[in-house]
């Protein structure tokens, strides 16, 4: 199962982004809306991605990719693009080719 | 030393969805070619057709400049701010998406089929205030000439959006040339035939061509059909965020 961790501020796509993981195979999406939320997911489970979604500026995206790979030093912290439409599937395959 | 990418129209990734037909010259949905994701800031370049009363139900976009030019029929946007406008071949429209918007996007004829371009830059700037901006185009301007139609400058002529892209769109009686100017030397050009046929920079294009040209300031194109329409994107070959 690839574990796949969304956290932004629009929870309304957030949710949008977790059906399109979770409707493919082998995916399994967790959303969350604050870094303390994030952290606690780590708790829980293994990400190999984290997408920071709509709402995080660059910065705050900068902190969380410093406490997360703190967390877990394989994790791949990228910033998602388009709001879920389009483009979540090829970001998702790119990031499996590139660890490859 | 330029160097050129060369992105034939049959060789675009296509989804068929009885509705919806749409050729993608970048990687889209379910369209994945690791050497087919971007030219620069440029991610998304489709050419849909959408057949007569159908369309695409709501659904999200954030933190994206898209661009959307209707090239037959006419297109309803509706969205989750209220907003609800048609788009028109001869017409163009860009929504910047930035923190998240809601929308939906129909055929605004219940026969007739809509062909459009649908464009997606990456935003050198994150989580804006979501906009649209419309605009119609001069068929005049496009006559042998390009005719501006997006720029990074509020109040420019055409429209604008929050990247440091500009683009133009002319069209061509056989034989005419023109040298199109590049806008930065941080930036590629992007030239897709919308119709007919040219020369760009010494190679043949045909309809639905693209040709992506990075590190040439001065780049010649010539029609080779009389009513060759072209469609040059001017973009950041880097996304610097502000």
């Amino acid at each position: 199962m690839l574990n796949i961790l969304a956290i932004g501020r629009d929870m309304a796509i957030l949710q949008v982004v977790e059906r399109l993981i979770n409707g493919h195979e082998g995916w399994k999406a967790t959303i969350v809306s604050t870094e303390e939320e994030a952290v606690a997911a780590f708790g829980e489970a293994k990400f190999s991605i984290v997408f920071v979604c709509a709402g995080i500026s660059m910065d705050e995206e900068e902190g969380i990719r410093r406490r997360l790979q703190q967390l877990d030093s394989e994790v791949v912290v990228t910033r998602h693009f388009g709001g879920g439409s389009g483009l979540l599937e090829n970001e998702i395959l790119s990031i499996l080719n590139s660890k490859l | 030393m330029s160097t050129t990418v060369l992105h034939k129209a049959v060789t675009r990734g296509h989804a068929d969805l009885g509705w919806l037909s749409s050729h993608q010259s970048f990687s889209f949905a379910g369209y994945y070619n690791p050497e087919r994701i971007q030219f620069g800031v440029l991610r998304v370049l489709n050419d849909d057709v959408v057949a007569g009363g159908k369309g695409f139900g709501s659904h999200p976009h954030d933190n994206m400049e898209i661009i959307s030019i209707p090239l037959e029929g006419s297109l309803v946007h509706e969205d989750n701010m209220g907003h609800r406008q048609v788009v028109s071949a001869g017409e163009i429209q860009v929504m910047s998406t930035g923190s998240g918007v809601f929308h939906s996007e129909y055929n605004n004829s219940p026969e007739a089929p809509a062909k459009f371009l649908q464009i997606w830059l990456f935003p050198n700037r994150l989580n804006v205030t979501p906009r649209y901006d419309q605009v119609k185009l001069d068929p005049a301007k496009e006559e042998n000439a390009l005719e501006q139609l997006i720029s990074p400058v509020k109040g420019g002529e055409g429209t604008w959006l929050y990247q440091d892209a500009w683009f133009y769109k002319g069209r061509f009686d056989e034989g005419r040339a023109v040298d199109y100017g590049r806008k930065r030397k941080e930036n590629g050009v992007y030239f897709f035939v919308v119709k007919g046929s040219f020369m760009v920079s010494g190679e043949r294009l045909e309809s639905r061509d693209g040709l992506g040209i990075t590190d040439l300031d001065t780049i010649g194109l010539s029609s080779l059909e009389e009513g060759s329409e072209i469609l040059i994107m001017d973009v950041p070959m880097q996304n610097k965020i502000q």
